[in-house]
Formats: structure tokens, sequence, C-alpha cells
């Protein structure tokens, strides 16, 4: 049961393009799709050791801008007189640089603030945000500034024998994104519950017990930041492509609440959680854009949040689970877990 | 050197705003361990405040400052109340959470009520600014700081020299023993939301006549809030004043002689070296109130 309900979920999902033909729909479907990945990998942080990053938004943005300069090219001059030009790549090429530059963020962050736990980690985040956010808005020779990044090419695969596919269509990019998703899901599922992931959750639940028996929780809490940071880029970078614009709005606060809204909502720390609470989150402005202007929506977003943190603190997949009584584990009911909070 | 002197008088008149913002988050933070992602709300909210007041109702400038500053009492009571109280206990994640959502609401319902167009209020003073020698300084700016001034001390007197504030400290050193000494902990608390959102809605009500007033003026001012903060040292009311001024003091150097573009950027970069070589802040010893 465990293992068919994913199956099952992915090949439903996988048929709506064959019925879905409204293009409206569909791009709803991409876009929360994009938004379920960076959720996901914000939950390998948030679910599973515990830490609220509110630096995610700065990993989806560079994943975005670094895939869609390194298939525009670039010709930027350095202090000191060093010109940097850069001649147009292919795009899957900026997919995997988008990847391995958002990792390597995402270690040099994690390196950094990890240092601190608690109030003081999620500040630290949240200034490496918009320090970042700062930076794309500013250095307008890189990146256009507010002008935004146009004319962005759409992610194509050369195969063997078959030449070249590119993804412009929204069911190609349908699919693509459905498979991210995928292999986002079976990558977190291996890691999660690998020695390293139990390593995670033993962190989560008590620092200071984990240290106790040797394990190394800088080490562990790096790396979930680097292949969290990493997925994050790489969702940043379907964006990029498959919106073609990009301007330093992305790296705007309220798109890290978002993703913060879906996995809470959904549940932390389960599989299942970011995509559901995604899947909601991302179809609620679709419901509610007939009859609510975007502030009402996202007065509706706020309010749901406070009431989900109120009456599901645990999300809504470990709410059904319980309800079906196939909860992975049992849970000890009102254990206080005394943390590292705010010991700096 | 003229220059620089301009930049620092900016800087002490920025800075007075500053350290109003940081004494009403780290008195939050320090007493009631919540990382209020909503005090840049109320901040705006005390700016509207006056604009609705002075503008919309007419009221004399002054007298509308000071119902902004007592609605953004009213309205901390009220957040305190409505959302931290049944959740009191929570870890400081939940209740960030839960500030996140009220943050959203706020914002979103500013926009709705006020429209993407900012607003600006006129004041009293005359146009001509002040000048002495080679500077010279607006009528407003100089209120605003003394104001400003004059509010810090109020804190400080409310802190260190009323019943209340020794209440308050003895909550901040150990809230079980102030319990046990019969100290009211929730109405302690309440009073605490509801002082920290009132110097936030006065920071507000005095810098919006000083720029134009818009929704989201908000998000930058709690961020700014939160550098203070960690400048001065988590709980610290001196730290968070003299944080204001370095803030401010950064943000016009960094303005003036580097680029403005990254005037908003020095905070952050502030708070990331301040957390990496001194996490406990500038001025804190360890975390303390008062």
């Amino acid at each position: 049961m465990k293992r068919l309900l994913p199956c099952i979920a992915l090949l439903a999902l996988a048929s709506v393009p064959m019925w879905l033909k409204d293009p409206y729909l569909l791009n709803a479907f991409v876009t929360t799709g994009i938004f379920i990945i960076a959720a996901m990998s914000l939950n390998l942080l948030l679910g599973y050791t515990g830490q609220l990053s509110l630096a995610h938004v700065a990993f989806f943005g560079i994943g975005a801008y670094t895939s869609a300069l390194v298939a525009l090219g670039f010709d930027v001059e350095l202090v000191g007189g060093i010109r940097v030009v850069h001649e147009p790549w292919p795009v899957w090429l900026g997919f995997v640089i988008a990847i391995l530059v958002s990792g390597v963020c995402g270690y040099i962050v994690g390196k950094l603030s990890f240092r601190v736990r608690g109030a003081y980690f999620v500040i630290v985040t949240i200034s490496f945000a918009e320090v970042v956010r700062l930076v794309a808005l500013n250095w307008v020779e890189l990146t256009q500034g507010p002008l935004a990044l146009t004319s962005i090419p759409p992610l194509t695969l050369g195969l063997p024998g078959l030449g070249y596919f590119d993804f412009f269509s929204k069911q190609s990019n349908f699919y693509l994104v459905l498979g991210v998703v995928a292999l986002s899901y079976v990558i977190i599922n291996r890691l999660v519950n690998s020695r390293i992931g139990r390593a995670m959750v033993a962190l989560k639940e008590n620092e200071w017990l984990a240290v106790s028996v040797g394990i190394d929780v800088t080490r562990y809490l790096v790396l979930a930041a680097v292949v969290s940071a990493a997925i994050a880029g790489a969702a940043g970078s379907l964006y990029a492509h498959y919106l073609k614009i990009i301007d330093p709005d992305v790296f705007l606060f309220l798109y890290t609440v978002t993703m913060v809204i879906m996995v809470i909502t959904g549940g932390k720390g389960t599989l299942a959680g970011p995509i559901v609470g995604g899947l909601i989150f991302g179809f609620i402005p679709v419901v509610a854009r007939s009859f609510a202007s975007p502030e009402l929506q996202w007065i509706l977003y706020g309010l749901f949040m406070i009431l989900i943190v109120f009456l599901l603190p645990q999300g809504i997949v470990p709410a059904i689970e319980k309800w079906f009584g196939v909860g992975e584990e049992p849970r000890e009911p009102g254990a206080t877990k005394p943390k590292l909070q705010d010991v700096p | 050197m003229t220059e620089y002197l301009q930049h620092m008088i900016n800087m002490l008149i920025l800075g007075s705003t500053y350290a109003l913002l940081g004494i009403g988050l780290t008195l939050i933070f320090g007493i009631m361990r919540i990382v209020n992602f909503a005090h840049g709300e109320l901040y705006v909210f005390g700016a509207y405040f006056v604009y609705f007041v002075a503008v919309l109702l007419g009221f004399n400038f002054f007298l509308s400052l000071l119902f902004a500053i007592l609605a953004g009492c009213l309205l901390g009571a009220l957040i305190e109340v409505a959302l931290l109280r049944p959740m009191r206990g929570a870890d400081i994640d939940t209740t960030m959470l839960i500030m996140i959502g009220a943050m959203i609401v706020m914002q979103n319902t500013e926009q709705y009520v006020w429209g993407g167009v900012a607003k600006s209020v006129s004041t009293p003073f005359p146009e001509t600014p002040l000048v002495i020698g080679d500077f010279s300084v607006s009528w407003l700016r100089l209120f605003v700081f003394f104001a400003a001034l004059a509010l810090i001390a109020a804190a400080y007197f409310l802190i260190n020299r009323t019943k209340l504030g020794k209440a308050m400290r003895a909550t901040f050193q150990d809230r079980d023993t102030a319990a046990l000494m019969g100290v009211n902990i929730q109405a302690i608390y309440m009073a605490t939301f509801a002082i920290g959102s009132s110097l936030a809605a006065a920071a507000g009500a005095l810098l919006g006549p000083v720029y134009v007033i818009s929704p989201q003026m908000g998000n930058i001012a709690s961020l700014k809030a939160f550098a203070v903060v960690i400048l001065g040292g988590l709980g610290s009311i001196g730290g968070a004043t003299i944080g204001g001024f370095i803030l401010a003091f950064a943000e016009e150097m960094g303005a003036g002689y580097v680029s403005s573009g990254y005037r908003d950027a020095m905070g952050f970069l502030l708070i990331i070296a301040v957390l990496l070589f001194k996490p406990t802040g500038l001025f804190a010893r360890s975390e303390r109130v008062g």
C-alpha cells in the first residue's frame, strides 16, 4: 500500500495532459509542479532536520538566474577591469550547472549559518535571501536588474539517434516537471530512509542526545542543505526555462512563504506532505481568482496558514494517516523536544 | 568633510527611528521568545493611521501621532490575545509561522484598503530646511529625531523605573519564579506585545510623513528591525538603541560611498557578519533585557 500509492498518484497525474486541454489549467499544473519541487526540497530541511530556512527562494532564484545566464551568455566587467565573456551554451548544460551552483551556495550558506540555531538561524537565512535579491536587482550588467532577463530559450534535450527535443509546449513541460518531481521524490525518499536520514531525524528530535551518541551535527545539516539547495536550484531552472523571463521578483519573501505554507499544510517531515500541500496551494488561486482579487487571495493564504498551525499543526498528511491508521510510526503524544533553540 | 557631516546628521535621524523599531522588537523577543514577523506591519499601520486621522479626518498632526501610537498599542494587545495567547508554550518555530501568517494578512489588508498608490502626509512644518553653515536639515526630520529620542527615553523609564517594567524584567529573567512571586504573566505578555507594537507604530507614524506610505514598506522595516536587534543582542534595549544608530551609519556610508542601490543590503551584511563572529550581538554579555 505504502509503495503502491505513489505509483498510482504518478500514473493519475501522468494522464492529466491527455484529458485536460485547457491551457490555463495546464499552466497551473506546471507552475504548481515547479513549486512542489521547491517545497519538497524545503521539506528536507524544515521537516527532516527541523531547521526553518527562509533562504529557500534564494536557491530557487540562483538556479533560475544561473540556468538562464548559461543559456543566454553574458559579458560583464568585474572589479579591476577583468572582463568575463560567456558565449551561450546548450540549455541542458544550464540546467546541470544551475543544480551545481545552487548546491555550492547551499554548502556555503549551510556551513556559515548552521553555527546558530532557532531565531538566529531564521534571521541569517532571510538576510542571505535579501542580499541575493539586492544583488540581482543592482548588478544590472549581469542580470539586467529590474528589466528582467528575457527570451530565455526552452530546455532542450539531445537524445542520441533521435535528434533534439525541446520542451516548448505546455504538455511537454508538464511531463518534464512531473519527471523531476518523481526523481526528487525518489532521491529524498532514499536519503531520509537511509542512515543519513535517521541521523537527521535524530537531530530534529533531540540535538543534544544526537551529539552525545556521536552524530556529527554540522556535517548532516550541511549535507541536507546542499541536497535541498540543489533540488531548489533545479526547480528554479525549470521555472526560468518555462516562463522564459526572470526578474529579481523571484527572490521575493512571499515565494519563500508560499513554499513554507505548502510544507506546513501538507505535513512537514512526510514525503507526500509537500505534494499535497503544493497541490492545494497551487490551485487555491485558480479557484479563488474568479471571486477574489490577489490581495484577498493572499489574505486567505495568511488566514489559512494560521488556521492550519492552530488546528492541524502536524499537517494534512499525518492527520489522514492517523485517520486511516496507517501512520509511519507511532508518534509519542505531546513529547517535548528540547532543542538547541536560541543557543547561538 | 561637509558631505561626511551631512551623512552623520542623516544617520542620527534615521538611527533614532531604527532604534524605536528595534526596541519594540527586542522587548517582544526578549520577554516572550517570539520572532515577530508582523513588527514591520505595525510600523506600516502607524504610518497609515496618521494618514487616516490627519489627512482624511483632518485632525491636528501632533494629535494624530498620539492616536497612531495608542492604536498600535491596542492592535498589539489584540494580536497577542487572539493569536499568541492560545499558543502559549508552543515552540518558537510555531509562533513564528503564526506571525508570518499575521504579516501576510496585515500587509494585504493594507494593500486592499489603501490601494497600491503611495500616500503622503503634509505636516505643519515649514518647507524650507533649517540651514546652519553648510548643513541643512528639514524641520520635520529634526522633529522626528527629537520625538524618537523622547520615546526611547520613555521606554527606558518604563522598563527601569516603573513597577510594570520591574515585572517585565523579572519575567524575562525567570518566568516561573516571577509567576510564583505574584507577577501576572499573561498580563505582562500582553503589555509587552502592546508596548512593542506601539513603538513600531510610533516609528511608522514618525517616518511616514518623511517618506511616502505604501503597503510594501513593512517588509523592509521588519528586516531592519531584525538587523537592529541582532546587532544589539536579542533582549537588550541599550543594544537595540546603539544598534539602530550603527545600522543607520552603515546604510548612510554604504549609500554615500559605495552604491545607493546597496543601501538596504548593508543591514543584512551586518547581520550575517555579527551572527558569524559574535552571535550574542555586539553589546550583550549574555541575553538580557533592560
